[in-house]
């Protein structure tokens, strides 16, 4: 499954204008709402792919990173009321150190270890955020929202255009890290962390360059909550849902290439605003797991791995 | 004293020196003071019972493991606080006791990993990794799988790709733990040639081996480990016929 760079760069640009182009012509707010929640969750499960898939390093600490971003934002708008554009920089810049911290502190823990370790991270940040006065503690934070600029017409429409450029960013650093020598690195870990390190891999440092990476977008993903919410408490900042959406979205779509996470997450996250609207907001937790379930025992390579069988089988008869 | 190990002694510097190196398991000690050299080009064979240490040396020459007490020196750098990738970088090369692939990847890529984080990893033109790869595949006849997933493997072709993953990082020293074991005849044979003819290229071997035949008509010279100690040294034939040895291996 290789794609050329041209072919890449292209389909980001006709993503982009699509968004432009339906944010300009449809009048309906609400869908807009619901798509910024689905493209949000492009940015998590492709920055959680980049240790949890390439790696191998389940992490569960996703809503840390996302809840920091929010927080972040939070702060950048009550102390200097500082743009968007700004409150993304400084919220990823947080997070990737973040991601460093937390990844010299974790990255040698492994397996289920790690994924504990980082759960633990959430609880923790959560706690400090609780009793943290000046972000409103644990009743949250009202934020007003500035006048929308041009040429949109609507704060949320802005706000789900910037998510597709985030979106975009998110999967071309993917992509990056892929196909190039530290993707290949990065599989060398998750296959045999003793054989790459004896085979030259430095492997504690391409950890924590993912690991730091991946922290960032995380981040970044979650600074633009507090505007798209104009509210912010701390109980849904960091909720454990985004974990598990950021590491099931992956796992369903496949966690071996870059489209993996975004089929996983343009799928799983319009079932859930679906169920949400037309059922109820608790079932679309349910829909999650089982759908965590069915993948893992029936097509752990996730949809891009079934793809991957069906192209070889339609090869196979040809041949 | 052999004339061959007293070439060794003579020599200004050996390539690996170890000097009274140490390990310890909770109360256990794995290694006991054990010194070594072992001189560049040298075909150096590393015997001894189950459970005398021979995997713990190594895992302490190549990084895996941290020895507690003394010096492991590589052609005159003390390298024993390093870590492992950046003792592979040096030019200490390694195969595993249980082959170790990298399952996700081909034979092919297998042999990529050691080529662009050792070889090439300062390379600014990027060099043709993929044809390098594929020469040393085509020197230990295993080019034929250079495409087949490296989980598909038979029990030799694992071997013969982790000694060729090992020579893609370019050592100077490979250590070969127990590549022989669980092989057919024919199959020691190939192995050994493919070592044979690595040593010929100047690479020090240092070979961990059962299979006694193999070590002994492999090595120059011969360490026998026994419960964490060197118990004796010397040329093959001499090994053989150590009283010492002979207790370690059949407990008379």
């Amino acid at each position: 499954m290789k794609t050329n760079g041209y072919g890449f760069w292209i389909g980001s640009a006709v993503v982009l204008a699509l968004a432009c182009i339906a944010a300009a012509t449809i009048k309906n707010e609400y869908y807009f709402f619901a798509a910024y929640i689905v493209v949000q969750f492009v940015v998590l499960a492709t920055a959680w792919n980049i240790l949890g898939g390439y790696a191998g390093y389940v992490n569960f600490g996703t809503s840390a990173f996302f809840g920091v971003g929010a927080y972040i934002a939070v702060m950048l708008i009550k102390w200097m009321n500082l743009p968007l554009g700004l409150q993304i920089v400084a919220a990823a810049c947080v997070g990737g150190a973040l991601g460093f911290a937390v990844g010299l502190l974790t990255l040698r823990l492994r397996g289920i270890f790690f994924s504990i370790a980082t759960v633990a991270v959430t609880i923790i940040l959560e706690t400090a955020v609780i009793n943290w006065r000046f972000v409103g503690g644990a009743t949250g934070v009202q934020i007003l929202r500035p006048p929308v600029m041009e040429p949109f017409d609507s704060y949320t429409k802005m706000l789900f255009v910037c998510a597709v450029i985030l979106a975009i960013i998110a999967v071309a650093i993917a992509r990056y890290i892929e196909t190039s020598w530290i993707g290949r690195g990065l599989r060398a870990i998750r296959d045999n962390e003793e054989a790459a390190e004896c085979t030259g891999v430095p492997t504690l440092k391409l950890k924590l360059a993912a690991c730091a990476i991946s922290g960032a977008l995380m981040s970044a993903a979650g600074a633009p909550l507090a505007m798209y919410q104009s509210f912010v408490e701390p109980a849904s900042a960091f909720n454990l849902t985004y974990s598990v959406s950021a590491l099931a979205m992956p796992i369903i779509g496949g966690t071996s290439h870059w489209i993996g996470p975004v089929i996983g997450a343009l799928l799983l996250g319009t079932v859930q605003q679906v169920v949400t609207v037309t059922i109820s907001s608790e079932l679309n937790v349910l829909v999650v797991g089982v759908l965590l379930v069915v993948f893992v025992v029936g097509a752990p390579q996730g949809i891009v791995g079934l793809f991957v069988k069906l192209r070889e089988k339609i090869k196979g008869k040809n041949i | 004293m052999t004339e061959w190990s007293f070439d060794v002694q003579t020599m200004t510097e050996p390539l690996l020196k170890i000097t009274s190196v140490t390990k310890r398991f909770g109360g256990f000690t794995a290694l006991d003071g054990v010194n070594l050299a072992v001189a560049q080009g040298e075909r150096f064979g590393l015997i001894g019972p189950n459970g005398s240490g021979k995997t713990t040396l190594i895992n302490c020459i190549s990084g895996a493991l941290r020895n507690e007490g003394g010096s492991i020196q590589f052609s005159g750098e003390e390298v024993s606080k390093l870590p492992a990738y950046q003792r592979t970088r040096r030019g200490i090369a390694r195969s595993f006791q249980i082959p170790r692939p990298f399952t996700s990847m081909t034979v092919l890529e297998n042999l990529l990993v050691p080529l662009e984080f050792v070889a090439h990893r300062n390379s600014l033109l990027r060099p043709d990794t993929r044809a390098e790869a594929m020469e040393i595949l085509q020197s230990i006849s295993l080019a034929d799988k250079a495409g087949t997933p490296s989980n598909q493997l038979s029990q030799v072709e694992l071997r013969k790709m982790e000694l060729a993953r090992a020579m893609a990082a370019r050592p100077r020293l490979l250590i070969s733990d127990e590549a022989m074991a669980g092989l057919s005849g024919n199959e020691i044979d190939e192995v050994l040639g493919i070592l044979f003819k690595l040593n010929e290229t100047g690479i020090t071997i240092i070979m961990i081996e059962h299979i006694m035949q193999a070590v002994m008509r492999f090595s120059q010279r011969v360490v026998c480990l026994d419960a964490g100690k060197i118990i004796c040294e010397g040329t093959p034939t001499t090994i053989v016929a150590n009283a010492d040895v002979q207790r370690a291996y059949l407990g008379a």
